[in-house]
């Protein structure tokens, strides 16, 4: 297979964000994800869509799962696929991002692949380079491969997103994840509820159609799809919540919380998981959890994702 | 003697509450007489058609000398304040070091003299360093001729501090003029809290930050009984909290910039750091409330917060890049179409709040074209339609989020003690060179 049959509308050589995209290109995604999947249960697990080019991981924040899952991802691909990082580099001597990474584009890299821990740094990014940029995570903003695969992993269970009810439980208001997923649930037509402290999920989302809860144990039985956001330990020092003790009791997903679930709710973690903390250990390797399934997933979708803006970019 | 007569012109004097089309007379650097004249001039100029108004002051700009030379000096940002209209301008002591002691105040003083374009007025910082702990050297200050005490950048925070320093101030009859922002409420804020931010995930600043410290200082000013004054005001909150304040007899003035009037945070939905400014650009709400403090006398004034950032620094990442746009040279276009084109004042109001008002919050002997006033004019021409072109600013700066726009109305001519030292208009002003 060299490429994915899939109707493809895709025009964007970056991925910048969710809240830009449309419905119909979100699917594309998801639909290029889809025919991408096999892929990784060959024996020979690659394909030559991205033969020639170079993909660089351009990594300004800590990062393991998400920077494995792209490199493998090029790798699939055929792309060669090389690592920077702010460590060591000339970032730490206080070259600014612009020149960073025009020098990288100027040693002929194809497309790259951007976390850091500034709220618009890939924008910023797309504006200095002309390769492709695809944001891997900025700041508090958005982390638009994350809520992709979610989304995909969501539709893989359910069969559909439309008409869905999604929880996501947490530090909704320092997670890019909760701001990706919130675009590309309400996109395809679910409804989302922001649970957690009123110090952790301002109301302000409500102008963005999500609803606001403070009280998991009052809603807890509507939901199709319970997502928990790692929570951070440092918060604490910032007194949006006095212990995390406390945060468990009160919004911490365990067994007996499950118990007026759904019986069918699908359970999901962007990880890393504070397992004991935001989420149970029988909960997150419980039958309900889709937990390791959302990274063999995320694969298929950062495939399809490189895949579609090089091609939009003319490679 | 140096004469020079400008006919037929709108004369507008807020000071002297004149509003009518008539000559002007200038000579020995001073304004003898206005009216329908018969005197003959040296040099006569063709007014018709331009308003004839006192020079524009700006009583907030950043110069950035001491310091950091390469973004502005005295003397660039004195060309860039001609160039915009204004023929008096006061400088923040926040440079490197700050201005908080009679030498840096002298400073400011010598390097303007050696520009020669404009004035230049120096405000020393209230703390030394800007520290927020001990009171600078205000009174030896005031005799070099500080014409006011700000830490502008941040505010005082500390409440018996700033009790002090309004107490003290009080013998030497200067306006202390605060940065309205409680640091723990704007912590490592980059733009205003409101549903753009929550979108962007940037860390925001809430418009109760401004709002706290505004009324805490409130207290201590009628408390005090000193002249505070309020750093370009951007909130509704703070703007009815000032509001009330002088309705009850606190000696309280407020300014406010051309962007808090004319933009929202919702501007800085690309994260382009053109649009990050402190403080930030609030919500629709904020810039209606402050065009309606202009229009009611409650905020008093216009400023511009003129603040040079290199194109490196501003190409950072939105948190990363410093706060703050240039002003001098879009300001008179921009308020115009903030507060005439709207409707929300009419001229001599305009004209009062780039002249007479901060000349009296300064105590500056300017502002007005009463005969025998300093022959500081500005001509203006409001019918004048042109791009903004950040390309041909005078500042050593290009940070303006307004490049491009098209405006009405520009400052012809800037005339600073008898001479003009800047004009746009060769036909009126053959010979003179766009900057002497």
């Amino acid at each position: 297979m060299a490429a994915p049959a899939a109707e493809t509308t895709w025009t964007r050589k970056h991925l910048l964000d969710l809240e830009s995209l449309s419905a119909d290109e979100i699917g594309v995604i998801l639909d290029t994800a889809e025919a991408f999947k096999d892929v990784s249960t060959r024996s020979v697990k690659k394909v030559p869509a991205l033969r020639g080019r170079v993909v660089v991981n351009l990594f300004f924040e800590e990062s393991t799962r998400t920077r494995t899952s792209f490199t493998l991802a090029a790798q699939r691909l055929s792309a060669d696929v090389i690592d920077f990082s702010a460590k060591g580099s000339s970032v730490a001597k206080g070259e600014t991002l612009g020149d960073t990474a025009r020098n990288i584009e100027a040693m002929g890299v194809d497309l790259i692949v951007c976390r850091h821990p500034a709220s618009g740094a890939p924008h910023l990014l797309s504006r200095c380079v002309n390769c492709c940029v695809i944001n891997a995570g900025d700041g508090r903003h958005e982390h638009p491969t994350q809520a992709l695969l979610d989304l995909f992993t969501i539709r893989q269970h359910k069969g559909r997103i439309e008409g869905l009810k999604v929880a996501i439980v947490g530090d909704v208001a320092n997670s890019r994840v909760a701001r990706s997923n919130l675009w590309g649930l309400t996109k395809l037509g679910a409804e989302v509820t922001f649970v957690g402290p009123t110090t952790l999920v301002p109301r302000t989302f409500e102008q963005f159609g999500a609803r606001v809860c403070h009280d998991i144990d009052a809603v807890i039985g509507e939901f199709d799809v319970i997502n928990m956001l790692r929570i951070q330990m440092e918060r604490v020092t910032s007194n949006v919540f006095p212990s995390v003790q406390e945060y468990t009791r009160l919004f911490g997903l365990n067994g007996q919380r499950m118990r007026r679930a759904k019986p069918d709710v699908l359970v999901m973690h962007p990880g890393p998981m504070n397992r004991g903390i935001e989420i149970t250990t029988e909960v997150a390797d419980g039958a309900r959890s889709a937990i390791l399934q959302q990274v063999t997933n995320g694969l298929a979708v950062r495939m399809a994702v490189l895949f579609l803006c090089n091609q939009a970019a003319g490679g | 003697m140096a004469s020079l007569l400008i006919r037929n012109g709108r004369i507008i004097d807020p000071a002297s509450n004149q509003d009518a089309v008539g000559d002007l007379l200038i000579a020995d650097a001073k304004i003898r007489k206005i009216g329908r004249l018969s005197e003959r001039a040296e040099r006569v100029i063709d007014g018709t058609g331009l308003l004839v108004t006192p020079g524009l002051i700006d009583m907030h700009v950043h110069l950035r000398e001491p310091g950091n030379e390469d973004e502005e000096t005295i003397a660039s940002g004195a060309s860039a304040a001609v160039a915009g209209g204004f023929t008096s301008i006061a400088c923040m002591p926040n440079t490197q070091p700050p201005l908080d002691q009679e030498a840096d105040i002298e400073f400011v003083y010598r390097q303007a003299a050696r520009a020669d374009l404009c004035n230049v007025y120096p405000i020393g910082a209230i703390t030394k360093g800007r520290a927020g702990k001990e009171l600078a050297e205000m009174g030896q200050m005031v005799r070099a001729g500080a014409v006011a005490f700000s830490d502008d950048g941040c505010g005082v925070a500390d409440a018996g501090v700033m009790f002090r320093a309004l107490q003290y101030v009080r013998m030497f009859d200067r306006a202390l003029i605060q940065h309205c922002e409680d640091a723990a409420l704007a912590a490592g804020g980059c733009m205003h809290a409101g549903p753009t931010a929550t979108r962007l995930g940037l860390p925001s600043i809430p418009a109760m930050a401004e709002e706290v410290m505004v009324q805490r200082d409130l207290i201590l000013a009628e408390q005090t009984g000193a002249r505070y004054h309020v750093a370009h005001i951007s909130t509704a909150g703070a703007v009815e909290a000032v509001r009330r304040a002088k309705a009850r007899g606190v000696y309280v003035t407020a300014e406010v910039c051309p962007h808090h009037l004319l933009l929202t945070d919702e501007a800085c939905a690309g994260f382009d750091t053109h649009f990050k400014m402190n403080p930030p650009l609030r919500s629709k709400a904020d810039v209606e409330a402050c065009r309606a403090g202009v229009a009611d006398g409650t905020i008093d004034c216009f400023c511009t917060d003129h603040a040079p950032h290199s194109a490196e620094e501003k190409t950072l990442e939105f948190q990363n890049a410093p706060f703050g746009i240039i002003g001098l040279e879009t300001a008179v276009p921009l308020t115009i179409r903030a507060m005439i084109e709207t409707g929300f004042i009419d001229w001599p109001r305009w004209v009062a709040g780039w002249t007479s008002r901060p000349a009296t919050i300064l105590g500056l002997s300017k502002g007005s074209l009463s005969p025998g006033a300093d022959a500081d004019v500005t001509l203006i021409d409001p019918a004048c339609r042109w791009r903004i072109d950040a390309g041909r600013f005078f500042s050593k700066c290009r940070n303006t989020p307004f490049d491009g726009w098209d405006v009405s109305g520009r400052a012809v001519a800037t005339i600073v003690a008898g001479r003009v030292r800047f004009t746009t208009d060769a036909a009126r002003f053959p010979g003179e060179r766009a900057l002497a």
